[in-house]
Parts: structure tokens; sequence; C-alpha cells
């Protein structure tokens, strides 16, 4: 009985009905499986390929673009260290010229004050000089006219008038 | 332990009612868990969806090792669903087996030599059908004279030989883990208390052993599949 059951089939019979059923039944699984789960599965599968690709070839992108960015902002900033540099230099030289002109100028307003000084003394020294002789000429005037009064002798005079120009010199 | 089948006439067909009925929830469970997994798609898989992602990968590289994705890829999904299909028939008949009036109604579907043959079959019909497709029937022919013309009988031979080991491999391996089972529990486990605690171990053994046999059995299956379809569909052959 035990030997009789595991023989081929022995236990159930080769069935044809089961056959076509399975083969209906396997199709059908497939066709469904198919609509409702392999292919909505395949698709989110390729989807995420796609999205992955994508990404990669954004971050590449970005990174590319990231990487001319920062070469343009060196040049920049390189440039705008030679500016300063340029900037600093001609301010120095402006500033040397500047020095040299305000000392040349100062030393020529020096030199004119100076020179309308010396003119101005040289003017009162004169205008000091007319003065006494104009004095002395009135002086000699009144003396002379003293020395008459008193009918002084020539060499009395000459020594009265010597006496008054000395007088009139140290009063100066 | 040798149970009848509840046979039934319809049509002129004889129908296995518990093969139909088993046939039915096996597809019922694959389509169940494959609708479960791909309700909440994401594009950050978690849970289900990653194992049938993972399921479709491992499918992916089945196809990759024999032949051309180009080729290939129209296969994705018959491999797919066959390796679910026969790696939840192998499953169902572990955990329990169920007779009712002494005939035999809860059993793995692929622990029928019918059912095995019948995929096996439809396997390499449509290995046929592609090659023809793929060559043309002139090319499809001819390489039936390869590498000699004198070969060609072996080579027809070699057709309904891959058919027939093809379903006959998974029905043997599958049907002989029930056979065991049915004994272990059947015989050694009915009888003393002293036998059903002996059975415990070698029952649970077997079962996990089962369990394997039934992933690599599936796996087998679907490899074979797509090895036989590449000979027919690859040009380089």
């Amino acid at each position: 009985m035990l030997s009789n059951s595991l023989v081929l089939g022995a236990s159930t019979g080769f069935n044809s009905g089961d056959m076509i059923y399975q083969l209906i039944a396997f199709i059908i699984l497939l066709l469904l499986l198919k609509k409702f789960a392999w292919g909505p599965l395949m698709g989110i599968m390729k989807e995420r390929e796609e999205h992955i690709a994508n990404e990669i070839e954004s971050a590449e992108q970005s990174r590319t673009e990231a990487k001319k960015l920062l070469e343009e902002q060196r040049n920049l900033l390189k440039e705008a260290r030679n500016d300063a540099q340029g900037l600093i230099e001609s301010a120095k030289k402006q500033g040397d010229v500047q020095r040299e002109e305000i000392i040349a100028a100062a030393r020529a307003e020096s030199e004119r004050i100076k020179q309308s000084a010396k003119v101005e003394i040289e003017q009162q020294k004169e205008q000091a000089v007319a003065a006494i002789r104009e004095q002395v000429a009135s002086l000699s005037v009144l003396i002379a006219s003293k020395v008459i009064e008193k009918e002084l002798s020539a060499e009395d005079q000459e020594k009265l008038i010597n006496e008054y120009i000395q007088e009139a010199g140290e009063e100066r | 332990m040798h149970h009848g089948a509840p046979l039934r006439e319809f049509m002129g067909l004889t129908f296995n009612l518990g093969n139909i009925m088993m046939i039915t929830i096996a597809s019922a469970v694959v389509f169940i868990i494959a609708v479960l997994a791909t309700r909440k798609l994401a594009m950050k898989p978690t849970g289900m969806q990653n194992i049938l992602e993972w399921v479709m990968d491992f499918v992916k590289g089945i196809i990759n090792s024999s032949m051309d994705w180009k080729d290939g890829g129209r296969f994705h999904l018959l491999a797919l669903t066959l390796i679910m299909y026969i790696f939840v028939s192998n499953m169902l008949g572990l955990p329990f087996s169920i007779t009712y009036n002494g005939e035999l109604w809860w059993k793995s579907p692929t622990a029928d030599p019918a059912i095995t043959l019948t995929l096996s079959l439809m396997v390499l019909a449509l290995t046929h059908f592609f090659g023809i497709k793929a060559k043309g029937a002139g090319g499809y022919g001819r390489e039936f004279l390869k590498p000699f013309w004198i070969m060609s009988p072996i080579k027809i031979v070699e057709e309904f030989a891959n058919a027939l080991t093809l379903g006959l491999r998974l029905y043997g391996n599958i049907y002989a883990g029930e056979i065991l089972l049915s004994l272990l529990v059947g015989t050694l486990a009915a009888g003393s208390w002293a036998g059903k605690f002996a059975a415990i171990i070698p029952t649970v053994a077997w079962q996990g052993f089962s369990i394997f046999i039934g992933g690599i059995q599936a796996f087998i299956f679907c490899m074979l599949s797509m090895v036989y379809m590449a000979h027919k569909v690859s040009r380089d052959h």
C-alpha cells in the first residue's frame, strides 16, 4: 500500500482538468500581477532610477557651476587687491607731491614777507632820516636866530651847532 | 497515510478538486502579497516594498546570468511570477495537510506531477515560441542540426527531457517532503506518547529543511526556465 502510494501520480492520478486549470490560473495570475503589482512596482523602480540619474547630473552641474563661481570670485578678489594696492600707491605719491608744494609755497610766502618787511624797514629809516634832516634844518635856523640874537662869535656858533647836532643824535 | 483524491468528472475532464482549490489559494496568496506590498509605493521603499524589490532584482540577476537583458527583459515578469507562485505553492503544504472524508484537500499544489508538468510544458512551449520569434522558423530549425546534423535526434529528445525533468524535479522534491512529513506525523506521532515525543525533533528539522528545499526548488525552476529560454533566444549559441 505504501509503495503503491509512492508511485508517480498514483495517489492522485493524472488529471487533464487540473492541467488546464493550472495553465489558465497561472496566465490569469500573471496578467493580474502585471496590471496590479509588477507594473506599478517596475514603474516606481524606473522612476527612482531616473530620479537618481537626474540627481547625479544636477549635482555634477552645480559642482561645475560652483567651481566656476569660485574661480570668478578669486579673480575678483585678486583684482580688488591690485586696485587697492594701486590706490594706496597713488595716494602716497599724491601726498608727497602735495607736501612738496605746501613746503614750497610756505617758503615763497616767508620769503615774500621777509622782503616786504625789509622794504618797510628801509622806508621807515628813510622817513626817519628825512624827518631828522627837516628837524636839523629848523633847529639850525632856530639856533642861528638865537646866535644872532646873542651876537655870538663864529667860533661859539659852530660850537653851539655841533652841540645841538649831538644832542639831536642822542635823542633819536 | 494513503488518501484518496477528491476527483470529479466535468465535461469529460477529470478534476482533482483538492488541486483546484490549492491552485486557487496559491494564486490568491501570491496576488494578495504582491498587491499589499505594492499598495503604497514610495521613492524611498519601506517594508514589503523593499522585499518585493529585492525579489525583482534577484530575478533580474537570474535572467542576466543566462542571457542579455536586451533579450531577457521581456521574461522578467514571467520569471518573477513563476518564482513567487512556486515558492508559495511549496510553502502551502508544509504547515499541515487536510483530509476530509478520506480525501486529501490541503497540500502543496506542486506536489502533483500534473501541475508541475503543466508549468514546465508551458515554459518549454514559450521557449519554442520565442525561439521562432527571435530567429525565424529557419534559424530555429537549424539550431537542431548544430553542432552536427547527426546530433539532431538527441537534440529533439533533449527538448522532451527538459520538460520532463523540469517538472518532475519540482514535483519529486515537494512530494517527497510531504510524504516524509506525513510519515513522521501520521505514523510515528499517531502512536504512543513516546512516539509523539520522538517525532517532534525530526518533524521540526524536516519542516525547516523543506522550507529550504521549497525556496531552492523555486529558484532552480525559475533559473532553468531562463536557461532554456536563453538557449532558444540568444544568438551567440
